[in-house]
């Protein structure tokens, strides 16, 4: 009786042991992400003035700034933008509404899933050849845009065809019975209803791409840019110009490579303050996207 | 009628975007193939994966894919090594002892771990922990494969514990409430119950992080070191295979020269390592879905 007592006891005790210990490994994670925030911080918060965001780089350490960086991670965001939601949307669409069983639907739907394993650089070698030598785009603020885009385009339609699926069939029949098509019945309610988890998506997407620096390096991208892209619009006729498409660029994670890889202390207290500032995007981008799932499931319920 | 013309060009194009995600994979493929090829005419495939020198850039250039194989591997094991006991007890944590409402705080937190941008974690190993390391390791050089590969570790973490944790939530309720009913505590069935029934869903989780860890290329880039070094101590610097694509593409090797090519066939090399992992991980998991 005695026996039976302890190892009760000693299972008990095996079992609290336990859970302190996955509670310890989730800790090693957390205290890790937390001790990359401070270190960045400690390291680069002085940086952080309105010179570093107006200055572009510089031999000088003091001087240097993120300028032509975030100018150019914007545009380079908005190419990828254009190109991957509109993309990446209508696969989505295609393949969880209109999309027929066949060999050729689950060939996309294998592909999808294995095109979100291949490492980044791999894109970028895949733009190299074929959009910088074959296409001619050049080194240029589409090429790299175009490449983000590819390189996110599984995420969107994998979030897509999520947030899709969510929508009960009873939503599609009581349009249908209304006497809607197809594409009204999907532009009309489904579209709308899955708004929430595509949103999430998109933003999930665009922030791994402007963390992103291999494929860009890959692709050629300049690491000291002290010039800015052409402007879009002008006060001559037509107006708008996309000139800039065709320009060399550079974005964050690349300046802050080119000030990590330099021998000098200075650079790399460069680097911490825009390492801080990207950080700060990405996070930001990262809780807008779970605000944004977690208020689109409180607020609908079927 | 034109209203089932219109529907018709919709369905069409939305088909085409669809289809676009194939002609990505194809492009990847031919351009690999394209230039490997090239690159293959002038290097045999045998010198390729057995030369123990990898110097293309140098006057008497030998292309042997050993070392950047060897720097990989060592890196990615290390990373593993930090990963699959981490994020397998997490795993466990959150899917077997948290309340509902803990998980729904540290899983996304934890998950933050991998959106901070890779290049981030290169500057944090290379300019903090390597520091720490060498506290303890004097003789540690700046650039090291230990640094990079506890980083990246940490980095995948979420890899492992969500995949787990999901392959672990799929295990019906029923087969839990049997193994309680007949005593076990929380401990005893999460181990010997809820893990083996989730297992091929786990060592999918593991495949896909493995095939992760190979991928990446800024920490090793960064704090690992750029020289092609054939050793497995991982206290050296050494280059892995992406590293070595950056290194190339930061200097300005004209196109359609050999040491251009070279990137190709290392990248290539990549593509079919982490290829074929993700059909195998693949594969356990559409097997372990089958499985109620």
């Amino acid at each position: 009786m005695m026996s039976l007592k302890t190892t009760i006891q000693m299972n008990k005790r095996f079992d609290a042991l336990f859970a302190i210990l996955g509670l310890l490994s989730l800790l090693v994670g957390l205290t890790t992400l937390l001790a990359l925030v401070v270190d960045l911080f400690l390291d680069g918060a002085d940086h952080l003035s309105w010179t570093f965001f107006t200055s572009f780089p510089s031999r000088f350490p003091e001087k240097a700034g993120i300028l032509s960086s975030w100018v150019g991670s914007s545009v380079v965001m908005l190419v990828t933008t254009a190109t991957a939601v509109p993309l990446g949307v209508a696969a989505g669409v295609y393949l969880e509404e209109y999309a027929p069983k066949n060999w050729l639907t689950s060939l996309i739907e294998i592909n999808i899933a294995n095109l979100a394993g291949i490492p980044s650089i791999v894109y970028g070698l895949m733009a190299l050849g074929l959009f910088v030598y074959q296409f001619r785009l050049g080194q240029s603020i589409q090429t790299a845009g175009l490449t983000l885009a590819l390189l996110i385009l599984p995420i969107v339609i994998i979030s897509t065809r999520e947030a899709i699926r969510a929508v009960p069939a009873t939503m599609r029949e009581a349009s249908y019975a209304m006497g809607a098509t197809k594409w009204q019945t999907t532009r009309d309610h489904v579209l709308p209803y899955s708004l929430g988890g595509i949103l999430t998506g998109i933003i999930i997407g665009l922030s791994r791409a402007i963390g992103e620096t291999a494929p860009l390096i890959t692709i050629g991208a300049l690491t000291f840019i002290a010039f800015l892209p052409h402007a879009p619009f002008s006060s001559q006729f037509p107006f708008v110009s996309f000139e800039w498409l065709e320009d060399p660029f550079t974005v964050m994670p690349i300046q802050i490579f080119n000030w990590v890889s330099r021998p000098q202390d200075e650079f790399h207290l460069n680097a911490a303050g825009a390492g801080l500032v990207l950080m700060v995007m990405v996070m930001v981008m990262n809780g807008l996207a779970i605000a944004i799932r977690y208020r689109f499931r409180k607020k609908i319920k079927w | 009628m034109s209203l089932r013309i219109h529907e018709k060009i919709i369905e069409g194009g939305l088909f085409l975007a669809a289809l676009s995600s194939i002609l990505i994979t194809a492009g990847i493929v031919w351009i690999l193939v394209y230039e490997s090829v090239v690159f293959f005419k002038q290097v045999s495939l045998f010198d390729f994966l057995t030369d123990t020198q990898w110097t293309p850039l140098f006057v008497d250039p030998r292309y042997g894919i050993l070392p950047l194989l060897s720097g990989t591997f060592v890196t990615t094991f290390i990373a593993l090594i930090v990963a699959v006991p981490l994020g397998t007890v997490a795993a466990i944590y959150l899917s077997e002892y948290a309340s509902h409402k803990t998980r729904e705080i540290i899983k996304p937190t934890l998950e933050l771990l991998s959106a901070v941008p890779t290049v981030i974690y290169g500057y944090f190993a290379f300019l903090f922990v390597t520091p720490l390391l060498q506290k303890f390791i004097p003789q540690l050089p700046g650039f090291n494969m230990l640094g990079a590969g506890l980083v990246m570790g940490i980095m995948i973490i979420p890899y492992v514990s969500s995949l787990s944790e999901d392959a672990m939530k799929a295990v019906p309720m029923h087969i839990r409430e049997g193994s309680y009913a007949m005593g076990a505590t929380r401990m005893q069935t999460a181990l010997r119950v809820v893990f083996p029934s989730a297992l091929s869903g786990i060592v999918s989780a593991y495949i896909l992080a493995f095939s992760r860890a190979v991928g990446e290329t800024m920490v090793v880039a960064i704090a690992a070191g750029m020289q092609p070094n054939f050793t497995l101590n991982p206290l050296e610097p050494a280059e892995t295979i992406t590293a070595y694509i950056v290194q190339v593409s930061l200097g300005d090797l004209p196109h359609g020269t050999i040491g251009y090519q070279t990137i190709f066939a290392a990248g290539l090399t990549l593509f079919c390592m982490t290829l074929f992992f993700n059909i195998a991980g693949h594969y356990l998991r559409k097997r372990f879905r089958q499985a109620y």
